[in-house]
């Protein structure tokens, strides 16, 4: 019985890359080389299936869990159709002149292309796919958590626990700070930003504020929240959420002058990017008591060395990157990108494009 | 009168009982736990009793307290630490603090169902020992809560809050088991009064939420996590007794459950060398479900208006039926 299992699933893979295998042998038949393209990384089942059996393209690979070595890319990129990267890679000028005038279609499995140079892109007319919405809901959940973590606690009274300071019962005790009557802050309203604040309502949040580069009218009447400039933002937030995209704009916009503003008993989350927060003015305003607490699960870099002064802290807890870590996500983020990928050499519309 | 308080309290709240002029004070005011000796002695002639649940009452304190004692105010919404048949024969009145705390326990027992399922502390640890390289697709990944099948367990005030903050994470499912249907309590999340054991089989995300009785000790046992799915996790935040610990160390390393978040343990503190705290899959918290300074506060406040009420023989804000 376990055989006739086991024969159904190699069934189940081996037929449609058997079918993969014919298109590409066809191809060679009728004298057509297949495009090239490049996988920066060993990547989930689920985007790595769909590129193999599609029987479109030579697939090339890094296949490791670490990321490829900047030689090994500018090497291997040379005279590829497509490429497949992580938000790891710097797609610059160096890479794309490595590439060379083949290259049509570059696709990430990511939702930020900070790491990708789009003004190089325009100038090279190369398309840009990437990994919206797919993964809004794993990464409001974790910014969520985060948050919690952060106003409550959490990793704080872990360590009491198991290193013998939990005592019994005390009433004012690892006490953390509420949601109930809060009014929380949102820095960029986009997908993300709207799906944290639709998480949030049901805990008590008594108003929501946002700052943006424009007003976000329909979405914050949903919610409803109200559009402030960042300085009133900063004033009268008891949780701060950034979620926008990192762009020459954001660089560096969360520091001294937002978290001198900043309530002494308020939060700040960020799981945008690293390079949105600038890190010595975070250090110290939790240092001096500025604000309460952070929660950070991007950093710049990354990985944050463990000797970054912001360890130290017991009022700041920083998650390795993980926002969009579920199985299902990372797999439907893979499948996303490679069909992406796949659309773009066969010059049809992709499902998620980045306009250029 | 007279009113003992068994530790130092907000002092919102002992403001409240101080200034209202209705009785004298003797309190321990210390933030470690009173000794047993001290309690005896403290309650002996007393009126009124302002204690915590970490204040075993028993037949040994009522008798030690003697005949004047009318009232006790309990700084929890838990009352298992009170030994409620004695108290009801003496014709004593018992205070606790529901509702006040609901939030801040809701929020803490989603905190800590949150901080489960994504591995917050194991990522944290990583993090720390040099296991952090670089942003990689498979690592660290946990289980969502979109399209999952929640199941509480006790869906009184806390598990409603509970469910509530849940709904807009995408749970398509909500199951909940208890002493008995609650059908205007459930309507609001089309939640499915079933057997303890069908919530068990299919549910990935377990909530207990109930009060600690005679018929829920022990209830989530071996045969229970037996039920579970292997990709489930169980959330308590009720009372560490609730559930069998041996049952569930059993349960987590051998993979019957994937994991495990607990703010209640047996006993509490529980002792750092116990198994459960070496687990990666097993996350516990030192009880602070209702710690917020806001809620803390509001508590100190109840419960001294509970004793107040007590002792003048008016109706109190939030009164226990015996």
């Amino acid at each position: 019985m376990r055989t006739l299992g086991r024969l159904r699933r190699l069934k189940t893979t081996l037929v449609p890359e058997f079918h993969g295998w014919c298109k590409l042998q066809a191809s060679h038949a009728a004298g057509k080389q297949l495009p090239r393209i490049y996988v920066t990384r060993r990547i989930p089942p689920d985007g790595m299936k769909i590129l193999s059996q599609s029987g479109l393209c030579n697939i090339e690979q890094w296949d490791s869990d670490e990321p490829v070595p900047r030689s090994e890319l500018l090497e291997k990129v040379a005279g590829i159709r497509g490429l497949y990267c992580l938000l790891t890679e710097k797609i610059d000028a160096e890479v794309l002149d490595a590439a060379g005038p083949s290259l049509q279609v570059v696709s990430t499995m990511s939702v930020g292309y900070d790491h990708v140079s789009l003004e190089e892109l325009k100038k090279r007319g190369i398309r840009l796919g990437y990994t919206p919405d797919v993964l809004t809901e794993a990464v409001a959940e974790l910014t969520v958590a985060l948050l919690l973590a952060t106003s409550r606690r959490l990793l704080e009274a872990v360590d009491e626990a198991k290193n013998g300071g939990w005592g019994t019962w005390k009433p004012l005790w690892m006490c953390g700070y509420g949601l109930t009557d809060s009014t929380v802050g949102i820095l960029g309203l986009g997908r993300i930003g709207a799906a944290v604040t639709a998480r949030l309502k049901p805990f008590g949040v008594k108003r929501f504020l946002y700052a943006d580069t424009v007003p976000r009218p329909d979405m914050a009447a949903k919610i409803p929240a109200e559009f402030v400039p960042l300085d009133e933002l900063a004033r009268h937030s008891d949780f701060i959420v950034v979620c926008c995209a990192l762009t020459p704009e954001t660089q560096g916009i969360c520091g001294n002058s937002l978290f001198s503003l900043m309530k002494d008993t308020a939060i700040f989350i960020n799981t945008s990017r690293g390079g949105v927060v600038n890190q010595e003015d975070l250090y110290q305003a939790l240092v001096n008591g500025q604000i309460a607490a952070a929660g950070l699960d991007v950093t710049e870099p990354e990985p944050l060395p463990t000797d970054h002064p912001l360890f130290k802290l017991k009022n700041c807890v920083i998650l390795p990157h993980i926002a969009s870590a579920t199985v299902a996500t990372r797999n439907a983020m893979a499948a996303l990108a490679a069909s992406n990928l796949l659309a773009g050499l066969q010059g049809k519309a992709m499902g998620k494009e980045v306009p250029l | 009168m007279q009113a003992f308080v068994t530790r130092r309290i907000p002092r919102e709240g002992l403001a409240a009982l101080s200034q209202a002029g209705v009785c004298s004070i003797q309190q321990w005011d210390s933030d470690e736990p009173i000794p047993r000796s001290e309690l005896l002695a403290g309650v002996a002639g007393k009126h009124g009793l302002l204690c915590l649940l970490s204040d075993r009452i028993d037949k040994e304190v009522l008798d030690a307290a003697g005949s004047n004692l009318k009232i006790i105010s309990t700084l929890s919404v838990g009352v298992d630490h009170l030994a409620l048949e004695e108290i009801k024969k003496r014709g004593i009145r018992v205070g606790y603090t529901p509702d006040i705390l609901t939030d801040a326990t809701a929020e803490l027992s989603v905190a800590l169902l949150l901080a489960t399922c994504r591995r917050l502390p194991e990522s944290v640890e990583e993090v720390k020992n040099g296991g952090w390289t670089t942003w990689k697709p498979l690592w660290m990944c946990g289980y969502g809560l979109s399209d999952s099948t929640v199941g509480i367990i006790g869906l009184g005030r806390i598990g409603q809050a509970v469910a509530r903050r849940l709904k807009p994470f995408g749970v398509k499912k909500f199951l909940y088991t208890g002493s008995r249907p609650k059908p205007e309590s459930a309507v609001e999340f089309q939640a499915d009064f079933v057997p303890l054991a069908k919530l068990a089989e299919e549910s990935d995300f377990v909530v207990v939420t109930c009060s600690l009785t005679p018929d829920t000790k022990g209830m989530c046992n071996k045969d229970f996590f037996s039920r579970m799915k292997k990709t489930s996790v169980l959330i308590n935040t009720s009372r560490g007794a609730v559930v069998n610990q041996e049952d569930l160390y059993q349960a987590l390393v051998s993979g019957q459950i994937a994991a495990a978040g607990l703010d209640v343990t047996t006993p509490e503190p529980l002792p750092t060398d116990h198994p459960l705290l070496s687990l990666k899959n097993c996350v516990i918290l030192p009880h602070i479900g209702s710690a917020t300074y806001a809620t803390r506060s509001a508590m100190s406040v109840l419960s001294a208006n509970n004793l107040l009420a007590g002792l003048k023989g008016e109706n109190m804000p939030s009164e226990l039926q015996l």
